[in-house]
């Protein structure tokens, strides 16, 4: 399999003051996450991946500063509205500016924002990060289907809308997902994993995830992508190692083989044409 | 003028600085090339303006003490009604179902937009109908 | 009191000066109309019919997702409904209504001009919307039904492979038609607010909405012509055969939404500003005090305006192909500007006299839902947040908070200046009313589809068949959608009910602002005077001479000799 020469986005940053702001940022970010039991969800699930776990941790952050501010807001709107309510005819103090008071909410937001921005840095670098592995497959999305490939072995599971194909990963294994559209823009979406990513026809998006707990997991489209867009689902399980290596060697009859091997070639060449056109189109990530 | 100036200037540096720093990072084209091109069009007019109000008297509206009298006098054309607005639209309508239905409809899409256009310079020239 | 008042000066338009005007009357003089107070309520008028038709599409969404398989719509019908329901209400509805509408009949007034800087261009804007909309409604004709792609209109499911038929052309044409109307009216809002101001009428004393509409005016020049390049791109995709937009030809996909949403965030902020400028004036006005931080309020706006447009791709954090640390540095600092507007419209009503009409309430209102919908941008300008919530109903619920913030917003404008435009005050009681139907409604319309989108729920689903769980908070939705229906037929009994019914005199509001100042509805080129200009509230100066605004530090009662050095 040609391997696309360009790290898909996150490129490693490399100046020392930003290593700084990252390390002074996992310190809070580490505090909520030791407590991440007690702090409620804010409607969002942890999820089983590794990523989905830290992307949630920070949900919980950001939910806590929208309380918090959210909250001075509505108690200063309430007050405001209850206490400065019209009483007679008489023309209030004609106050329009407090200097002082107008740069303190515009310098601590200003601080917020920083803070927000260094902790979403630390998560997204894990989101983003590709590390080496073993396990890779190759998700083709389709008008109205998925197709998984397991290079290197005879695996290939195929499915059209409610069929629902579903893709084997083993747990506690990092797998690396290269993932391409053959027509339109398709959505790949596993609410489990708390992630998505743009299946884009032309460019082969990579992303590794984690899982760290077997199950079946629901996944679907969620870029519209046509007449059956509310259909086109699939499902994620994730099984122990000795389970995904039974399966993939249950690939084993003539017809797996040859059906593996041709779709195979399909992918290649669209992983190829993927790779050319997207250096034609950006240079991104040097 | 000066402020009005300003505003456009300062918008066409702050885009060209985000080009720059946008453009540098992500190596991507198409964002660096609209972001020059709004650049562009906070400094043109800007300068324009900038250059002009250096060389242009105050204008009642620019002056924090004007009286209404200074601002007396004829301010330009308002005319009060015309047609032609209407013609042109209708034929900016055809010309853009003839994208749709059929070529032929550029035929009175074309010739209303030239028939507002030419009425519709005329009537400047008259000075509109009241 | 006159005494304040210069000698009565009258504008003189080019001709010569009539107080009336004599023009054609009837349907010619609605056609022939140069006015931009007749243009703007033509504008007024189809707007509100836009907002009833989108409306109507959301309505039946709402009843087809109102069971996990639903079948009041066909999988065709709804990707048709929820495409128009997205352009009639983005397109259609709410940019015309802020800049055509309300901004073509109030900004000339307020800035003391006798009308737009170009007539007979305002005209034709308003032919080109409504020629416009015409062309993109007529997509519902066609044998092959409306444009059914989503609003955004991604390539290459919008090629001439995946959406063949005239509906997605009509829906082009449509666009180019509405997008020249907007680029006209912008190139119309420079020129009046930089020409045709009233002696002393400094731009440090134009109201906000003024300034805030002077900026959306530039806006709409940096990302309408953006868009409709893209388009005229799309059609050449469509019928031209080249590949712009198809990887077959060696064209990127991706380059659409990049230009697409180079138009689409900065048009995000030319809704919103609008609406923003208006709240600020009303919480002013009902709370008897000028508007606290009126600078900061301009340079927040300046910010705002500055920063959309660089932050396009935090639409497109999913696609994988583009800059994340940028985009989500860029869409978090709007964050700022918009929190320094939330604090000052609180600084205005502190220690005011607020007064509950229906357009205080209706702005009350704004500033709550706004709030939501502020408070949970700000998760979707993270990458790894917006990596779980994106194409969800989160996003959803996100942004109908906040364009439900802009109805309400917008209809504090219409019970704030309807009467300076019609001559005749709404009913209050049905206002409020109408204000309580519509701000809860709000509520329970968006408030479920953000636990919809948490717990997974993908955006543009016509049925939801394994997860039939999601029905009950789906039907809190529908209840909520139909709420805000029913304070739209409110509205409508309020507009028949109140039909000429009670006279609004020249300043009901005791507003601060010049429209108020002249006669309501003004004369033919607006004034027959004006007051002097010394401050950004000429009317409130001339009424309250003893009132005027006071600097940081300064104290009732104003120093004879303080001097205004506005």
């Amino acid at each position: 399999m040609p391997t696309p020469a360009l790290p898909p986005q996150g490129a490693p940053d490399r100046s020392r003051r930003w290593r700084r702001v990252r390390r002074a940022a996992a310190l809070p970010l580490a505090a909520l996450v030791l407590s991440g039991c007690t702090v409620p969800g804010f409607g969002a699930s942890a999820g089983v991946t590794e990523s989905s776990k830290s992307a949630f941790h920070l949900w919980q952050g950001f939910s806590i500063g929208a309380v918090i501010i959210g909250a001075l807001v509505v108690v200063l709107m309430i007050y405001a509205m209850l206490r400065y309510r019209r009483k007679g005819d008489h023309i209030p103090v004609q106050h329009q500016y407090h200097l002082p008071l107008e740069v303190i909410y515009t310098v601590v937001p200003i601080l917020i924002v920083f803070g927000l921005f260094a902790a979403t840095l630390v998560v997204e670098n894990k989101a983003t990060a590709n590390p080496q592995t073993n396990v890779v497959v190759n998700v083709n999305a389709f008008q109205w289907g998925w197709q998984f490939l397991y290079p290197g072995t005879h695996a290939l599971v195929y499915g059209q809308t409610t069929q629902s194909p579903t893709m084997e990963i083993p747990v506690n294994t990092n797998v690396h997902i290269n993932l391409t559209s053959t027509d339109v823009i398709h959505g790949f979406y596993v609410h489990a994993f708390n992630f998505s990513r743009y299946a884009l026809p032309g460019v082969v998006n990579q992303f590794t995830i984690r899982a760290q707990s077997t199950g079946t997991f629901f996944g679907q489209c969620t870029q519209l992508c046509g007449l059956y867009h509310s259909l086109m689902f699939f499902q994620v399980k994730v099984v122990s190692a000795s389970d995904y290596a039974k399966w993939i060697a249950s690939f084993n009859n003539p017809a797996d083989i040859a059906a593996a091997a041709a779709a195979l070639k399909t992918t290649n060449a669209e992983l190829a044409s993927g790779v050319a056109s997207k250096n034609t189109y950006t240079k991104f990530g040097r | 003028m000066k402020v009005e100036a300003k505003i456009l200037l300062g918008l066409g540096l702050f885009f060209g600085l985000m080009c720059a720093v946008y453009w540098n990072w992500s190596l991507e084209n198409a964002g660096g090339v609209m972001m020059f091109a709004a650049m562009l069009l906070g400094f043109l007019p800007g300068s324009y303006y900038y250059w002009w109000s250096r060389r242009m008297k105050q204008r009642p509206e620019d002056n924090p003490q004007a009286t209404q009298t200074q601002g007396a006098g004829v301010v330009g054309a308002f005319p009060g009604s015309s047609i032609f607005p209407f013609v042109m639209g209708m034929g900016a309508f055809f010309v853009v179902l003839a994208l749709v239905f059929g070529i032929w409809l550029l035929v009175p899409g074309l010739g209303l937009v030239v028939w507002a256009l030419l009425g519709g310079t005329a009537e400047g020239r008259r000075g509109g109908q009241h | 009191m006159t005494d304040v008042l210069d000698p009565p000066v009258h504008v003189e338009p080019h001709d010569g000066g009539h107080e009336e005007h004599h023009g054609p009357t009837g349907i010619l003089n609605w056609l022939t109309t140069t006015d931009h107070k007749v243009i703007g309520l033509s504008y007024t008028v189809t707007a509100v019919i836009m907002l009833v038709i989108g409306g109507l599409f959301a309505e039946i969404i709402r009843g087809q997702l109102a069971t996990p398989n639903g079948t009041l719509v066909s999988l065709a019908q709804y990707n048709e409904l929820f495409t128009m329901h997205g352009s009639v209400m983005i397109y259609l509805f709410a940019g015309p209504f802020a800049f055509g509408a309300l901004a073509n009949i109030i900004v000339p007034i307020q800035i003391g001009a006798p009308d737009m800087a170009f007539p007979r261009l305002n005209a034709l804007s308003y032919w080109l919307y409504l020629t416009g909309a015409i062309t993109m409604l007529s997509g519902f004709f066609t044998a092959g039904g409306a444009a059914n792609f989503g609003w955004v209109g991604y390539a290459p499911l919008s090629n001439s492979l995946n959406t063949p038929g005239a509906g997605a052309d009509l829906w082009i044409g449509g666009l180019l038609l509405t997008g020249f109307s907007a680029i006209f009216t912008g190139v119309n809002l420079v020129a009046t607010i930089f020409y045709l101001r009233a002696p002393g009428m400094t731009m440090f004393r134009m109201p906000i909405f003024t300034w805030n509409m002077l900026v959306t005016a530039i806006l709409i020049l940096l990302a309408f012509p953006v868009l409709t390049a893209g388009l005229i791109m799309l059609y050449a995709d469509r019928h031209f055969g080249t590949h712009i937009y198809s990887v077959a030809g060696g064209g990127v996909p991706v380059l659409w939404q990049h230009i697409f949403w180079f138009w689409g965030h900065p048009e995000v902020y030319i809704l919103a500003l609008p609406f923003f400028g208006m709240v600020t004036e009303i919480i002013a006005v009902f709370s008897r005090k000028p508007v606290f931080g009126y600078k900061g309020m301009i340079f927040a706006t300046l910010t705002i305006a500055a920063l959309s447009l660089g932050v396009w791709a935090h639409h497109m954090f999913t696609t994988g192909v583009v800059l994340l640390p940028f985009f989500s540095i860029m869409s978090l600092l709007i964050a700022v500007p918009t929190g320094i507007k939330m604090f000052n419209w609180i600084g205005t009503m502190w220690r005011g006299q607020i007064w509950f009409s229906t357009a205080m309430l209706m702005a009350i209102g704004f500033l709550f839902t706004f709030l939501i919908g502020g408070l949970t941008g700000i998760y979707l300008a993270s990458p790894p947040l917006d990596f779980f919530t994106h194409d969800t109903y989160f996003v959803v619920a996100h942004f109908h908070s906040v364009v439900m913030a802009l109805v309400l917003a917008g209809m504090a404008g219409l019970y704030y200046w309807g009467p300076k435009i019609t001559g005749y005050l709404l009913n209050e009681k049905i206002g409020k009313a109408q204000f309580w139907f519509l701000f809860i409604g709000s509520q329970v319309f968006t408030i479920p589809l953000y636990i919809l989108g948490l717990q997974g729920m993908p955006r543009r689903m016509a049925v939801y068949p394994h997860d039939p769980q999601w029905k009950m908070l789906n039907d809190l939705s529908t209840l909520g959608a139909v709420l805000i229906g029913l304070s739209t037929v409110l509205f409508v009994v309020n507009v028949v009910v109140s039909w000429k019914k009670y006279p609004a005199g020249d300043n009901p509001w005791d507003a601060h602002t010049l429209e108020w100042f002249t006669t309501s509805p003004p004369p033919h080129h607006n004034f027959y005077r004006l007051p002097q200009i010394r401050s950004e509230r000429p009317t409130w100066d001339h009424n309250h001479p003893e009132h005027r605004a006071l600097h940081h530090g300064e104290h009732e009662p104003a120093h004879e000799n303080a001097g205004a050095k506005q």
